[in-house]
């Protein structure tokens, strides 16, 4: 685990980049964190991506998969695949400061 | 650290549904992890992606002993029927998506699908027999063209 500033907040990551503490998480955080995966700017659609992420970890302590997300964000898994091209549940979860979801499916 | 796979090609040879989803849950799997993925579907593989097939996909009851009953009991008529049945309820619980649905998924992550060409004709199948996620009926040399550069898994 290490301790990096981004978008001038300090923030402790595994060693898969991804936030350990949900809570350090800022909008300008996931911005820099889209940045680096290549994806810049981030649209509404990334943010809609991006904010149901979020609000599913909160309700249920774990991210959705891709068939999940695909199935209750509103945003069809074609899309997904477009606006997150190095995998969607993935690289989503990642911007949005949850930890990496561990289905299978 | 290791470098991260970067491209799979899966090949499913099996008809059987415990021959099926290995493969499919490895490329939709590999899809998810952001890794270029390929599937190719050989022999009796070839039912997971034939429209009039792919919603009758059966457990074997014969000859497979990870069903833990006995072949005699197995060829019993309707014994597959039953054990698909009772796997496909434990699968729906755990949320694992029927064959069609799967298929549907995998295409929309964008993972190539291509069926063999020698198999094709051998079951005297055509173009219109397969899935539209399918992208053409290829050879042997095709396939390893299509899956240079990454690892080939044969399930």
């Amino acid at each position: 685990m290490t301790v990096t500033t981004i978008a001038g907040v300090d923030v402790d990551r595994n060693e898969e980049g991804f936030l350990t503490d949900p809570s350090e998480w800022t909008e300008d955080v996931a911005v820099e964190l889209a940045r680096a995966e290549g994806i810049d700017p981030l649209t509404d659609r990334h943010w809609e991506v991006i904010r149901f992420m979020r609000a599913e970890y909160e309700a249920k302590g774990t991210g959705p998969t891709v068939r999940i997300l695909g199935k209750t964000s509103g945003v069809p898994v074609k899309e997904l695949y477009q606006l997150f091209p190095k995998g969607p549940a993935k690289l989503a979860a990642k911007i949005a400061g949850i930890p990496k979801p561990r289905g299978c499916i | 650290m290791p470098d991260p796979i970067e491209k799979v090609s899966i090949i499913i040879s099996k008809g059987s549904l415990e021959g099926i989803y290995p493969g499919l849950i490895m490329a939709n799997g590999a899809r998810a992890e952001g890794i270029e993925a390929n599937l190719f579907f050989t022999f009796f593989g070839l039912d997971a992606i034939h429209r009039g097939r792919l919603d009758h996909i059966k457990v074997a009851a014969v000859g497979n002993p990870g069903m833990h009953m006995a072949s005699l009991v197995g060829v019993l008529p309707g014994m597959s029927a039953i054990a698909t049945h009772m796997m496909e309820k434990k699968m729906e619980a755990f949320d694992i998506p029927g064959i069609p649905e799967f298929m549907e998924l995998i295409g929309d992550t964008g993972c190539g699908m291509y069926a063999c060409k020698a198999s094709v004709d051998l079951f005297g199948f055509a173009e219109e027999d397969f899935i539209e996620q399918v992208q053409g009926i290829i050879t042997v040399g095709e396939f390893y063209e299509i899956a240079a550069g990454g690892e080939i898994i044969f399930t």
